[in-house]
């Protein structure tokens, strides 16, 4: 086969590509080139895209670099933006998956003649009746299935995820037997486009949308103090309330952006039965009865039931999910669907 | 794929070294390795090479052998032309929005004005004179566009300087005009002239910088005081003798080369335009040098359609690439007003010397397919 292999100058998009060529498939590594600003993690930098280039050379096999820098912001970095002035908690590696490395290279990729693209994340892809699913990673530690929740199944027919059977260490273990340089290459973490340095994700949403100074308040409507951003501020979130020192832990559970008001109760008012959601979509049919539900990507899943029109129901109460982020929907260790809190 | 088989359209980027320079430099490796600025015969006998690379490239240059420094390549001559006199006498710096980064990266740096250019991609000279003033110590205008190939009208430019900014020199990138165009002539009233070895069949990390007598400029590089003190470090002979066989090529066939290939030019990209709807020729074609074929397809990304060629054995270009290999939007077409989208599906084929219509007939049997695959994949 011609595969695209997505490289991004990691170690296990490095392992994923050498393991396509020792299969003896015709690989092509690609860097995508999706962020020029400040990052931490020094991804898109040209360092990675030279730890990239210099692991196809070892493994023989040609390297390019797509710039999708126009497409991700609109894509990726100014729906962040926007769903945080509206007061959602968007997931940008999910968007990211969604149009830029699975959409828009996967389009690119076919018409660039290739059969296939290959990614470095920690998940399978399993032939289930005449379909696919994505199937838990090996490690279930760095598993990122939930990631991968929107795949469909044009799509799924042409990807390949060569390290998804092998442990992190394993797939480290390789990276050092083959030589690779970015064998020891630390894991990327946080959102690639937004820098610790320069205030975080607090401070990239005020350079972009203004400051958004707001009072925290209890359930009573009681002023308890005040916040710099309510735009900042996620359902379920217990620091940087500047409550001071309190009997009893206090949570979000409520930001209200218009009213430039977030509001912190107990943590059992966090808890709920049902949980609406949007934008449900599945591998599949879709499932009727229980299944196990993640809110988050390493999170515990818990059992309920979809309701098509919108709500999942638990079995037991659960805490509320913040709006905008992935609800994903699993049977066993396979990816049945997902969907966003509402 | 064997090199026989490939059709190199990229000779802006970079051009084969010519045998000519080959043959000069291959001495300087083994034979001739002293340092020139030494005391000994093989010192002499290398500087003796140095000097009559200088007579050479001021022949190409219409300026006196006592005015060349030889520079590590363009960008290092259009940095010290720039930053140079910045350093020197202060003052505002002036440039074209369409130079290369070499020239607009300093300028911007120091704060200067940057002067638009018309749709066409030639500078706007009302906007030059606006920019000028006694403030302005240095102007700088290229003398053909890397990208476009469009050739700036630089004897006008010089008056514009002259009349509006007593206090300034004129520097002119001529990196790209060298090969097509009488630079000795054209260029004959600017202060500083900047060229480059390998886009003319010379080695690369190597060039030129006319400094006319008089010109007050700092060096960028302090040391053992080479080049009239405006550029300190061991000379690279080899590199210099190279550049000065190729420039004497230049010299010899630069004249039939571009009847022959401005021909070829227009073979190719009327044929392009012929067996592809939608595609637009930037600026105009009377206007640009030789070499150069620019077209901007609508619908497609530029990256997409160098993959296809290169998978088809036609290398070209597209806008700048940036240090990490990435296309980056081209600054040169969105100072022309060119909208983004339609700019994205850029592709520059610049012919060299060593083209043939074998190459532009390769070129023009996988262009238009490539493209229409393109477009019926969408935005990929």
């Amino acid at each position: 086969m011609r595969v695209l292999a997505a490289m991004s100058g990691g170690v296990d998009s490095s392992v994923a590509a050498a393991l396509l060529a020792e299969q003896g498939h015709e690989v092509v590594g690609v860097t995508l080139k999706l962020w020029g600003g400040e990052s931490d993690t020094g991804c898109c930098s040209v360092s990675d895209v030279e730890d990239a280039r210099r692991v196809a050379d070892l493994l023989g096999v040609e390297h390019h670099v797509f710039n999708f820098g126009d497409a991700f912001d609109e894509r990726v970095v100014a729906p962040y933006v926007n769903d945080h002035a509206v007061g959602l908690t968007p997931n940008p590696c999910i968007e990211c998956n969604r149009h830029i490395k699975f959409d828009k290279l996967m389009v690119r990729a076919e018409a660039l003649g290739f059969d296939a693209v290959a990614t470095g994340h920690h998940a399978r892809l399993e032939t289930t009746g005449d379909g696919f699913r994505v199937q838990r990673g090996v490690d279930t530690a760095k598993d990122q299935s939930y990631v991968l929740y929107m795949l469909g199944q044009e799509q799924m027919a042409r990807l390949l995820l060569p390290i998804g059977h092998m442990t992190k260490a394993e797939v480290r273990e390789r990276a050092a037997d083959l030589g690779l340089r970015t064998a020891a290459k630390p894991d990327s973490q946080d959102v690639c486009f937004i820098a610790n340095r320069s205030g975080g994700r607090r401070g990239f949403l005020s350079r972009r949308l203004g400051d958004s100074p707001g009072t925290v308040v209890d359930a009573d409507g009681t002023v308890l103090s005040s916040v710099e951003s309510v735009r900042a501020v996620t359902i379920g979130q217990r620091r940087g309330l500047n409550l001071g020192g309190t009997d009893e832990p206090r949570y979000v559970t409520d930001v209200d952006i218009a009213a430039s008001r977030v509001t912190v109760g107990r943590r059992e008012d966090l808890y709920t039965e049902t949980q609406p959601v949007t934008a449900i979509q599945w591998a599949d049919e879709p499932v009727g009865g229980p299944v196990d539900i993640q809110v988050s990507a390493h999170g515990t899943p818990a059992v309920g039931v979809v309701d098509q029109a919108g709500r999942v129901d638990w079995e037991e109460p659960q805490r509320r999910v913040a709006p905008g982020q992935a609800v994903v929907f699993y049977q066993g260790d396979l990816v049945a669907g997902g969907a966003f809190a509402a | 794929m064997a090199a026989d088989s490939i059709a190199y359209l990229d000779n802006a980027a970079s051009t084969p070294l010519c045998p000519e320079a080959v043959e000069a430099m291959a001495p300087l490796h083994r034979e001739l390795y002293a340092n020139p600025t030494g005391a000994h015969k093989m010192a002499r006998d290398t500087r003796r090479r140095i000097d009559d690379a200088r007579d050479v490239m001021a022949e190409a240059l219409g300026s006196e052998p006592g005015e060349i420094v030889f520079t590590g390549g363009g960008t290092e001559g259009d940095n010290l032309a720039v930053v140079g006199r910045h350093m020197q006498v202060g003052g505002v710096t002036v440039c074209s929005a369409i130079e290369h980064h070499a020239v607009l990266e300093p300028v911007e740096h120091l704060g200067g004005r940057v002067v638009s250019v018309d749709a066409t991609g030639v500078i706007d000279l009302d906007g030059l004179t606006a920019a000028l003033d006694d403030d302005v110590s240095v102007v700088s205008v290229m003398l053909a566009n890397n990208e476009t190939g469009m050739v700036q009208p630089l004897v006008q430019v010089a008056e514009a300087v002259r009349s509006s900014a007593p206090n300034a020199v004129l520097h002119t990138d001529a990196v790209q005009a060298f090969p097509w165009l009488d630079v000795a002539s054209l260029a004959a009233d600017a202060d500083l002239i900047s060229v480059s070895a390998h886009k003319f069949g010379g080695p690369k990390g190597v060039g030129a910088l006319v400094v006319r007598d008089g010109v007050e400029l700092s060096p960028l590089l302090l040391g053992g005081g080479q080049e009239r003190g405006l550029r300190s470090g061991t000379h690279n002979a080899a590199g210099i003798t190279g550049m000065a066989a190729a420039a004497e090529v230049v010299l010899k066939s630069r004249a039939e080369q571009v009847v022959r290939l401005a021909g070829l030019r227009d073979l190719l990209v009327d044929g392009v335009q012929g067996a592809v709807p939608d595609v637009v020729e930037t600026g105009e074609r009377s206007g640009k040098v030789a070499g150069s074929a620019h077209l901007c397809f609508e619908g497609i990304e530029s990256e997409a359609l160098l993959f296809l060629l290169e998978d088809a054995g036609v290398y070209a270009s597209a806008a700048s690439s940036c240090s990490s290999g990435a296309q980056d939007p081209s600054h040169v077409l969105a100072a022309m007003g060119y909208d983004r989208m339609l700019a994205g599906g850029s592709l520059r084929l610049s012919l060299g010397y060593e083209t043939t219509e074998t190459d532009i007939d390769r070129a023009l049997a996988v262009i238009p397919g490539a493209v229409a695959r393109l477009r019926d994949y969408g935005t990929g």
